[in-house]
């Protein structure tokens, strides 16, 4: 094993109980849960959130993943994209509402 | 002892997709129930070259089931008023030169006459001959002909990457045409139905979910109403298998379906209420197991045909199962009318 991010490293996922059984249990409950169910929202709603997130924390597992669960739950190529620019205008707006902290500094600073 | 413990040496170890060893560990025992419909598959030519097609179907195909074979089948249909429903498949069955008089002989039987209409045929015509097929909209009205008809999507993306380049558009106005006579309106009883393939190596989304986002998005945007949308999964044979291996997905989709076993939708598999007729006659289980030649239980040593259909032979066959029917299982289930769980 030479690189990081295998593809076929995504089908072991369901191994991480490895040495913590009862933690990832709990943790592969509730993630079904979360996700596997229509609830307040329905699950094609939480496969566009969760592809959204999968861009903006880069896990190329989960882009992987959630695309396939988008287009499991009958997302389109649109929505699927616009997902992915929420991700990326939330990326760009908390990068300049950042903006402010060093303006707030820049003040202090200057005479 | 010795002799026995070489054999299981030397045996073909099953399949971990083995689907009778899957039904046996399941204690499912899925034996015929009926046979509502008979489904004809009376062409493999067809207009279109689709990259799932499990029928390998084409303009260049040249099989057609004889004049005698639909006559036998019109028999068949006329000794069994068990048997209601009349599936006629290919290919583009209207390609097939006996199409009309079969449909219209049917008819007259009383029997329900489903067609799978591509859509485009009616406007790209017969590939070889040229011969116009624009009227099909008003015979298939004319005749009462439930049409059930494949759109991937309701958008052109989806549908022309499965299908072929303009497939969309020419859908969407064979559809209109349809509309404008009647189909999909409850109170005509002229029955419109929509299949949804998925466009690649997944399962399909709910079936309920996803009928409402086809009525809302196609009449919004068309003005078109229809019935019903079955979601089919996709079957890992022929053409779309040779898709999965050149991609090196075809263990991947197999796990997938393995995966999504669902006992109830294996219950209600299609086969056990349907009887598949291929071009030569002979009688299979279902349209897969026709395209991959398992031939339906006959009486011993003989595979059975049309020509020598018995009904109570039918019943009491052993139906014939594969890896393939992993498709027809996993998930909502899958059949030539939908999800079956």
């Amino acid at each position: 094993m030479s690189n990081y991010y295998e593809s076929e490293d995504l089908k072991k996922f369901g191994n991480i109980g490895e040495h913590a059984k009862p933690l990832a249990d709990e943790f592969f409950k509730y993630y079904g849960l979360v996700t596997g169910a229509d609830g307040a929202l329905t699950k094609r709603e939480k496969a566009l959130i969760a592809l959204a997130i999968s861009h903006s924390e880069k896990c190329p597992y989960c882009i992987d993943a959630y695309t396939t669960a988008c287009l499991e739950s009958g997302a389109s190529p649109d929505q699927m994209m616009e997902a992915v620019h929420v991700a990326a205008a939330m990326k760009a707006g908390i990068t300049l509402a950042h903006g402010i902290q060093m303006q707030n500094h820049l003040k202090k600073m200057v005479l | 002892m010795a002799a026995i413990a070489v054999l299981k040496k030397n045996a073909t170890p099953r399949s971990k997709y083995d689907f009778n060893r899957l039904l046996e560990e399941r204690g499912l025992d899925l034996k015929p129930l009926g046979v509502d419909t008979l489904q004809v598959n009376i062409t493999k030519l067809c207009n279109q070259v689709c990259r799932h097609c499990h029928v390998d179907a084409s303009p260049a195909r040249k099989e057609m089931l004889s004049r005698e074979g639909i006559e036998r089948c019109l028999e068949i249909l006329r000794d069994h008023p068990q048997i209601k429903t009349l599936d006629i498949t290919g290919g583009a069955p209207e390609l097939h030169p006996d199409f009309d008089w079969f449909v219209t002989e049917a008819r007259k039987l009383g029997k329900h006459v489903m067609v799978r209409h591509n859509l485009t045929v009616a406007y790209d015509g017969h590939p070889i001959t040229r011969e116009s097929k624009e009227y099909l909209h008003d015979f298939f009205a004319a005749n009462r002909c439930e049409v059930v008809s494949s759109l991937p999507y309701y958008q052109e993306y989806f549908t022309d990457a499965q299908r072929g380049s303009g497939v969309f558009q020419k859908s969407i106005r064979g559809l209109n045409k349809l509309s404008s006579l009647g189909y999909g309106i409850e109170s005509t009883g002229l029955k419109l139905n929509l299949v949804y393939n998925p466009v690649g190596p997944y399962l399909p989304a709910a079936q309920a979910a996803l009928e409402a986002d086809y009525k809302r998005e196609l009449k919004a945007k068309f003005g078109i109403v229809f019935n019903q949308l079955y979601t089919i999964t996709n079957m890992p044979i022929n053409r779309f298998k040779l898709h999965l291996d050149k991609s090196g997905q075809y263990q991947a989709y197999m796990d997938k379906l393995l995966a999504a076993f669902n006992p109830t939708a294996a219950a209600s598999v299609m086969c056990r209420n349907l009887i598949s007729v291929s071009w030569e006659g002979k009688l299979y289980d279902c349209d897969f197991n026709q395209m991959l030649e398992i031939e339906a239980e006959g009486k011993v040593g003989k595979a059975p045909s049309i020509f020598d259909f018995d009904f109570d032979q039918l019943m009491s066959r052993r139906i014939r199962f594969d890896d393939h029917c992993l498709g027809c299982t996993a998930g909502a289930g899958s059949s030539c009318g939908g999800a079956t769980a």
